[in-house]
């Protein structure tokens, strides 16, 4: 990772307060209280790819004991536990702290930034990830074990609490959670001002990529609904251990209460990991199809569509749970409306595609192949939308199947691809297109494999959270378990590929994918102050794929100036 | 779903795409139609109406798909660069009345699709009151949903059938004092029911008569359905209960009316007893086993009723 000026390294870094990319003992900083975005950037998405190892064991195990009908291979309530901390891990300790990573290190590049507004509250906010990583791992350690009251904790359920003891499982967890959220508050406080306030000369909302539109339209989410959730939570923490009853029914409480609490938060949850990744679609299609994004402006403000909308469908997860039809009727109307902003999005990247000049490098592979499952998960979505279907289907492994379309299917594609996209620009690496293209072979069949057959099951009738199950359901659930293996056989490229890659790949050009872009202009890796005090004016929008027009004033400068770093 | 202007088209192109918009809206018609092979028997009067639903997305919904995917393959076939050629696509930026066609077809779409929902949802209308039973405000009775204006059905509903749930079992107290762990209704007549929850969260799901409903501990619901298929059907908890929640199942008998009422007359002769179930032997197991596994609240006592639900018999969905 050092630079090619003759020392072995940037001379610039050893004037710097703290240890920057190039700098001697480079691997130290990863390990400490760092306040430059890109080394934050890189702690996230390396912890919480740590945690997705987590969640892929966990969910093997589970697939494992589901792939015969009988609960035989853990204890039912060891399932529980499993399932709890599968779906705990997977969001609160992957998918958010991997987009927060991503956000670290494209916003402060990608606006010509030098850093986030608030570096140290960026770096308390990454420090609290382990932290609540290690409540929660240490549950599994405690006695009665992990939570296992399914990730929604709904009480009575979450408050039953077998042994009695003050420490439980369940305790840790909304201990977790509750961290987890206020980690999310700061990050959210800080890339909203960053990207308000911190942009480059020039760049105006309408010249801004995509990807910080969205990472703008989630953050906004998280500052709307998590409040809201972690209000819920300790309101849950107070009736589990203080003896309050906000939603015990034996204490006048209501359970129902909980519910809305939960879903207002933790349906825009997707919204908020999909977003980023609808931000990274945008932003790889252009590059490797060769073309400006059809409809930026269109595609730009669908995202603030898909924030408000998302913010009043919550109810669509309580159809069937004692809801009035008023309530029905208006909550369908607008999950519905859904549709039309994501829709907008998907025309557009498809319109994209469309007489371009494609190149099916890793990252466009998972891009399309996280397209296409998006757009079957959004036709169940609008099933699941749709009252009576809902009401058939609703906790049933058609569920189960429909959100990991979009978890994994989709959301976990484009994390995929956009770790390979940007690999070189952060790492100062390539890496290997023949690892990733197996990583992207064997996650495409496998994920189908696993997730595709759960919606059979579930229109079939199979409740979703089952350890045991009736032998109808076991040819479905038999060919879910060998996808989740393979899946799981699909990370072993991957993880060569990643540490090899960084280790020993080799070294990356400013611009090895002939992008357009403020990130690109910038040398790979880029200095801990990016542009430092030589900020670009921006003069023309993004993706000007064949517009023979520049992006920035005396842009052969700055590329000049990548490519000498 | 194309994306270029049709002034430059020629004719074959224009026959070639109404080929393909053919052929997609066939196939979107065929997986309507399979569809329907993809669901249990049809046991209420729900579940025809439930089914048309689902066919109608799914066609919709297959058109949607293969009309985006073939547009993708199109493009994978026809528009690749070859190797080392770094020569960029056609400039296009966008299309404004493209864009906007893209914007009112989905919107008009889903919003037809919810007008259509609206109306069958009217018809289903299954949820009758909430009660709350516990607590210290009673705000009386509650009418979440409109009772079904005329009903049909000539004779009165059979109930309200009590449906109790625990942890983990299922017990449904009949008016004339019959209690049971296997819920039998009379076919073709509308059945009411009170859900009542001991405990925590349960869901009474029928997948046969494409119904659920949860049931809350602290609220008595009212709830109406009407089995239209004479069988055993599976009756599954369908909320996420705890420790032994996937034991939670048992069945649903719908029978003629002269089998339930002599069921109902016999059942009352018999005398109540404990009636086992898997939760509970499972736990028993456990214990024997030196409790090993993680916490795990103990089952309820086992329901004491006058008939048990016969572990061994076929369920027909």
């Amino acid at each position: 990772m050092a630079s090619s000026s003759g020392l072995p390294f940037d001379p610039r870094v050893l004037k710097a307060p703290h240890p920057v990319p190039g700098a001697p003992d480079n691997w130290k900083r990863f390990f400490s209280f760092n306040t430059d975005a890109k080394v934050i950037g890189i702690q996230y998405i390396v912890t919480s790819l740590f945690f997705l190892l987590v969640g892929g064991l966990l969910a093997m195990i589970m697939r494992g004991e589901l792939i015969t009908p009988p609960a035989d291979l853990v204890d039912p309530s060891v399932y529980n536990g499993l399932y709890t901390m599968h779906g705990t891990v997977m969001l609160f300790l992957f998918l958010f702290p991997i987009l927060n990573g991503f956000n670290n290190l494209l916003i402060p590049p990608m606006i010509g930034a030098p850093d986030m507004a608030f570096p140290r509250l960026n770096a308390v906010a990454f420090w609290l990830v382990p932290v609540f990583g290690v409540i929660l791992m240490s549950s599994f350690l405690i006695p009665g074990g992990p939570s296992a009251s399914g990730w929604w904790a709904y009480p009575p359920v979450s408050l039953q609490n077998p042994l009695g003891h003050f420490i439980n499982g369940q305790f840790l967890w909304i201990l977790a959670v509750a961290l987890s959220g206020v980690s999310s508050i700061m990050g959210a406080v800080n890339f909203c001002t960053t990207i308000l306030r911190m942009r480059a000369p020039g760049m105006s909302f309408f010249r801004m990529p995509i990807f910080c539109w969205t990472a703008l339209a989630a953050q906004t989410i998280q500052l709307v609904g998590l409040p809201v959730l972690t209000g819920g939570a300790l309101m849950l923490l107070f009736d589990l251990s203080f003896g309050t009853s906000f939603f015990r029914p034996e204490g006048g409480g209501d359970p129902m209460l909980y519910q809305h609490f939960f879903w207002f938060y933790s349906h825009p949850a997707v919204y908020v990991m999909v977003l980023p990744v609808f931000g990274i679609f945008s932003e790889l299609f252009p590059v490797y199809a060769r073309k400006p994004l059809f409809g930026y402006e269109v595609v730009a403000i669908a995202s603030f569509g898909i924030t408000v909308l998302s913010l009043i469908v919550w109810v669509h997860h309580m159809f069937y749970s004692g809801t009035p039809q008023w309530m029905r009727n208006l909550f369908m109307v607008t999950t519905m409306l859904i549709a039309v902003p994501t829709g907008i999005k998907v025309f557009a990247w498809i319109a994209t595609l469309w007489r371009g000049r494609l190149r099916l490098s890793t990252p466009m592979l998972f891009c399309l192949g996280g397209l296409v499952n998006f757009i079957f998960a959004g036709i169940t979505g609008v099933m699941l939308a749709t009252v009576p279907i809902d009401i058939h289907v609703g906790n049933t492994y058609f569920v189960v199947g429909h959100f990991h379309y979009v978890i994994f299917n989709t959301i976990t594609f484009g994390v995929f691809a956009g770790v390979y996209h940007w690999f070189p620009k952060f790492t100062g690496r390539m890496y290997y297109e023949g690892l990733g293209k197996l990583h992207f072979a064997l996650t495409f069949v496998g994920s189908a494999l696993n997730f595709l057959p759960m919606h059979w099951a579930g229109l079939m009738g199979m409740p979703r959270r089952v350890a045991s199950y009736d032998p109808e359901f076991a040819l479905a659930n038999v060919l879910a378990s060998l996808g989740a293996f393979l899946v799981g056989v699909a990370s072993i490229p991957f993880i060569l590929n990643m540490v090899s890659s960084w280790a020993r790949g080799p070294r990356a050009p400013a611009n090895p994918w002939q992008a357009i872009g403020l990130e690109w202009l910038l040398p790979s890796p880029p200095p801990a102050e990016n542009f430092e005090g030589d900020i670009p004016t921006v003069i023309s929008g993004p993706y000007g794929y064949g517009l023979d027009r520049p992006l920035v004033e005396n842009e052969a400068h700055y590329i000049a100036r990548a490519q000498e770093d | 779903m194309t994306t270029s202007s049709p002034r430059r088209f020629p004719i074959a192109g224009l026959f070639l795409i109404a080929g393909a918009v053919a052929l997609d809206a066939w196939a979107g018609v065929a997986v309507a139609r399979l569809s329907q092979h993809w669901l249990p028997v049809q046991a209420s009067s729900a579940a025809p109406l439930v089914d048309g639903l689902f066919a109608l997305e799914s066609g919709i919904g297959t058109f949607i798909f293969l009309g985006c995917c073939s547009v993708i393959l199109w493009t994978l076939l026809f528009n690749r660069a070859p190797k080392y050629d770094l020569r960029n696509g056609d400039p296009i930026e966008g299309n404004l009345r493209l864009e906007v066609t893209w914007t009112l077809i989905p919107l008009v779409l889903v919003m037809a699709i919810a007008w259509h929902t609206i109306q069958v949802n009217r018809t289903l209308a299954t949820l009758g009151g909430k009660l709350r039973t516990t607590g210290g405000h009673d705000h009386g009775a509650e009418l979440v949903a409109q009772l079904p204006a005329g009903r049909s059905e000539p004779l009165a509903p059979v109930g309200p059938i009590d449906v109790i749930a625990r942890q983990w079992s299922w017990e449904f107290d009949y008016p004339n004092g019959v209690r049971s762990t296997e819920l039998h209704l009379p076919v073709n007549r509308q059945a009411e029911f009170r859900l009542i929850s001991l405990d925590v969260l349960h869901g009474f799901y029928v997948p046969a008569f494409r119904l659920k409903q949860d049931i809350i501990p602290g609220s008595e619901i009212t709830y109406r359905l009407t089995p239209t298929r004479e069988g055993r059907y599976r009756l599954r908890d369908s909320q996420f209960s705890g420790g032994y929640f996937s034991t939670n199942q048992t069945d649903v008998v719908v029978e003629s009316e002269q089998d339930y009422r002599s069921w109902l007359r016999e059942a009352a002769l018999l005398p109540l007893q404990e009636a086992p179930n898997p939760a509970d032997s499972l736990y028993q197991r456990r214990q024997e086993r030196g409790d090993r596994g993680w916490a795990v609240v103990p089952p309820a006592p086992p329901p004491r009723v006058n008939v048990s639900a016969d572990p061994a018999a076929l369920h027909d969905a």
